[in-house]
């Protein structure tokens, strides 16, 4: 009798770690088909729950156009995956798009990602051109998202236009002009004018001020004004010929080897602490980070903020969103990628988050919120960005222009901002790590 | 469940039940040459074959996971060290030879990576080694709340890795951060820690030391504890003092012990990434604006997903498995030195 227990009990031990290996792998195989997040959707008369990915704040939950819209059509339900940084999302999205697996319904792509998402993952993606009148977008937004033989593989969402924000009570403190219309009367043409009311403004600073936040965004903000930035329009690396980098280049090393600069990291924790403090005293601000300043500066900073307009018109950032054809609820996904992008919506994000539109139809509707106009002191911001999107020169980028970009800003420069090297020092050291980047 | 009671429901037969509850006697029941009869032969060679076969079973879950997470990803990064592979274009591989590898040995940046992981290793490993034996001994001493002490010294390993660093990242900012703070009071000019050369290098060391000194004094604690009482009392009527009992009694019992834990930290250091990564911020698998803390496992992350090089960045991998090979091989032989020496 014990013989047959012991023996009954190692089959039955026998079968349940089948049972548990059989399991695992059938997890497995289960996760790779319909991937981590798309629960059993349609079906019974159920609800289709659609996800959208999405690095950072998109504002479309915050604007509650998931509400609006589950509200509209009651048999949709919508999830939001938020990766954090850019830096982690998209390689995580390349690998699932490629896989064909583990994909979202919607797929957020930064503009820096597009052309390579473009040249080397348009097959991955439903042609969205044919689903929408295409003239609603701002042309040079829409060319950007569309292969050579005219596939648009994703929409326009936010755009990048770029304003200066400053603390006007620094402003004052450091004897300075404080009325927006006249500073951005001081600066423009040139962002070089704008470093020139920087040493202007170290000469009286406040203590424990500096004039910008870092270098690295100088040499950004001024690099969207160019034409000319990494990449010819003919995908070719033109980076050390480029004369927009060369002249985005030389303005951030004024601001480098000048003491303007508060040597900061943008997007780093000190970053935001600065913000916090009020350590400096102005920041090149595309619309998307309007609201990231109103977060981070706090109650301390209501009404000291004001925004004025750039050197040049230029444009920072602004992302797309995509459906990628390993999605299981196509049809829906494209109905809510077109809802989402329209200029109705652009609008209602605009007056939440600040994100500015794509779609110039949007224009005549914005408003800002009321909290945000109160916090920047009144600054008609709507007029101020959509003059600045209307002359934003159009922009080639090539498949490794974040990379080339980041070697740039966080080696290049910060060797000169932070240790002190000299320009062409810091300027080899870039060199160095693009040819790395390249393969070269 | 439901099989025993059905197995306990058939009545046991012939074979089974005669020799008893030992299965060895069963089988040598078997092997005195009595074949069971023929209705239950099919019985008895289920139970033989259970008796071969269901040790692998049970073993066969870590070796199956082991399969599909350990052996196959390192053998098809092997094969994809040998291409030219682009995050982009997983599908669209060209064959590079050993190009990737050739690239790798003239490249400025490995051997920056490989030097880098390497001196933080050694200026974590050492301090922490030496603190954590300093901080054994203390605990070793009859004190009141010992258990207390012993927690609080694993907290410390408690916390994330993110955690630790970010708190760590904020106290080494360079502008109010409250190193430069506390330095100030001494005279010392603020130091730009994640910039400096050398600054980095100690400010990643110092998390790995603080996240990992009380998890090896526990260990040392525990040999400490397994030290005979007698040894310390004929050395102290010897006339030996405290530094004297420590030296030469619990330093060669703790032999064994310490050879462990170098071993340990060692495989640590070498893959180092997490505390560098989240130290360096936005950027930070870079190590650094001149790579001044890129250890060998960012400069693999950086070419596999920040530039999206999976090629090389497979190579790297392989290079760091060789290098591993290799270190342990030379803990291996020290290990056998030392023991022989004894």
């Amino acid at each position: 009798m014990r013989t047959s227990t012991r023996r009954s009990r190692r089959l039955a031990a026998i079968a349940a770690v089948a049972a548990m290996t059989a399991g695992l792998l059938a997890g497995c195989s289960k996760d790779s088909n319909d991937g981590s997040s798309n629960s059993d959707g349609g079906g019974k008369g159920g609800k289709t729950t659609l996800t959208v990915g999405t690095f950072g704040v998109f504002g479309y939950k915050q604007a509650g156009l998931y509400d609006e819209y589950t509200k509209l059509h009651p048999t949709i339900s919508i999830k939001e995956n938020v990766t954090t940084r850019t830096d982690v999302y998209w390689p995580k999205t390349l690998t699932r798009l490629q896989a064909g697996a583990g994909t979202d319904d919607i797929q957020a792509i930064e503009v820096g990602n597009i052309t390579e998402a473009v040249q080397t993952q348009a097959d991955k993606f439903v042609d969205l051109g044919k689903e929408v009148d295409k003239s609603q977008w701002l042309d040079w937004k829409t060319s950007q998202a569309t292969t050579k033989d005219g596939k648009t593989i994703a929409l326009g969402t936010d755009i990048g236009p770029m304003a200066i924000c400053y603390r006007k009570d620094l402003f004052a403190k450091a004897g300075l002009e404080t009325d927006r219309t006249k500073l951005a009367a001081q600066w423009k043409g040139d962002w070089s004018k704008y470093v020139a009311v920087g040493k202007d403004y170290m000469k009286k600073a406040p203590s424990g001020t500096k004039f910008v936040d870092s270098a690295s965004s100088v040499y950004n903000a001024a690099l969207g004004g160019e034409s000319q930035r990494y990449y010819d329009k003919d995908g070719n690396v033109i980076w050390d010929k480029s004369t927009g980098v060369k002249k985005s280049w030389n303005t951030a090393m004024e601001v480098a080897t000048s003491n303007m600069s508060a040597k900061l990291k943008q997007f780093d924790p000190t970053w935001d602490q600065g913000f916090a403090k009020g350590s400096f005293a102005t920041v090149a601000c595309p619309a998307w980070m309007i609201g990231y300043i109103e977060q981070k500066s706090g109650d301390s900073g209501k009404g000291k903020w004001d925004v004025a307009a750039a050197p040049t018109a230029a444009n920072w950032g602004g992302s797309f969103i995509g459906v990628p054809t390993a999605g299981k609820h196509q049809k829906e996904a494209i109905a809510l990628a077109k809802w989402l992008t329209a200029p109705e919506q652009q609008a209602k994000v605009f007056a939440k988050q600040a994100s500015f539109p794509s779609t110039p139809g949007a224009y005549s509707s914005l408003k800002p919120a009321a909290d945000t106009t109160a916090y920047f002191s009144d600054a008609p911001i709507t007029q101020i960005f959509a003059d600045s999107a209307k002359t934003i020169p159009v922009q080639h980028f090539g498949t490794k222009d974040q990379p080339i970009g980041t070697a740039i800003t966080d080696v290049g420069i910060l060797q000169v901002e932070q240790k002190g090297k000299t320009p062409d020092q810091g300027w080899n050291a870039a060199k160095a790590e693009i040819k790395d980047v390249l393969g070269q | 469940m439901t099989s025993s009671k059905q197995a306990l429901a058939h009545p046991a037969t012939s074979a089974d039940a005669a020799p008893g509850s030992q299965p060895g006697a069963a089988r040598g029941a078997q092997g005195r040459g009595t074949p069971p009869p023929s209705p239950d032969s099919w019985r008895s060679r289920l139970y033989r074959w259970d008796m071969k076969a269901s040790p692998y079973a049970f073993i066969a879950p870590f070796f199956i996971i082991f399969g599909a997470f350990g052996l196959g990803p390192l053998l098809y990064t092997a094969w994809y060290s040998l291409h030219n592979v682009q995050l982009s274009g997983l599908d669209h591989q060209t064959w590079a030879g050993l190009d990737n590898y050739k690239n790798l040995l003239s490249s400025e940046f490995f051997w920056n990576a490989l030097g880098n992981t390497f001196t933080i290793g050694v200026i974590s490993t050492v301090p922490q080694l030496l603190m954590a034996l300093a901080i054994a001994h203390l605990l070793n001493y009859r004190l009141r709340g010992s258990t207390v002490w012993r927690v609080v010294m694993l907290t410390p390993y408690a916390t994330s890795v993110a955690a630790a660093t970010l708190v760590f990242t904020l106290l080494y900012s360079w502008d109010g951060g409250m190193v430069n703070w506390l330095l100030h009071f001494v005279g010392v000019h603020a130091i730009n820690w994640r910039e400096s050369d050398w600054g980095g290098q100690f400010a990643v060391s110092s998390i790995v030391i603080w996240r990992w000194t009380g998890y090896n004094a526990l260990i040392y604690l525990a040999a400490m504890q397994a030290i005979p009482a007698d040894l310390y009392e004929s050395a102290a009527l010897d006339g030996a003092g405290r530094w004297q009992q420590f030296r030469h009694v619990t330093i060669p019992m703790l032999r064994p012990t310490i050879l462990f834990t170098v071993v340990v930290s060692t495989i640590g250091a070498t893959q180092l990434f997490g505390e560098p990564l989240l130290f360096g911020g936005v950027s930070g698998s870079k190590g650094g604006s001149a790579h001044q803390y890129q250890t060998l496992g960012l400069y693999m992350y950086d070419q596999g997903w920040g530039i999206g090089n999976l090629g090389k960045a497979s190579a790297i991998a392989w290079t760091m498995f060789l290098i591993l090979l290799i270190v342990a091989a030379i803990n291996l032989l020290i290990t056998r030195r030392l023991r022989k020496s004894q």
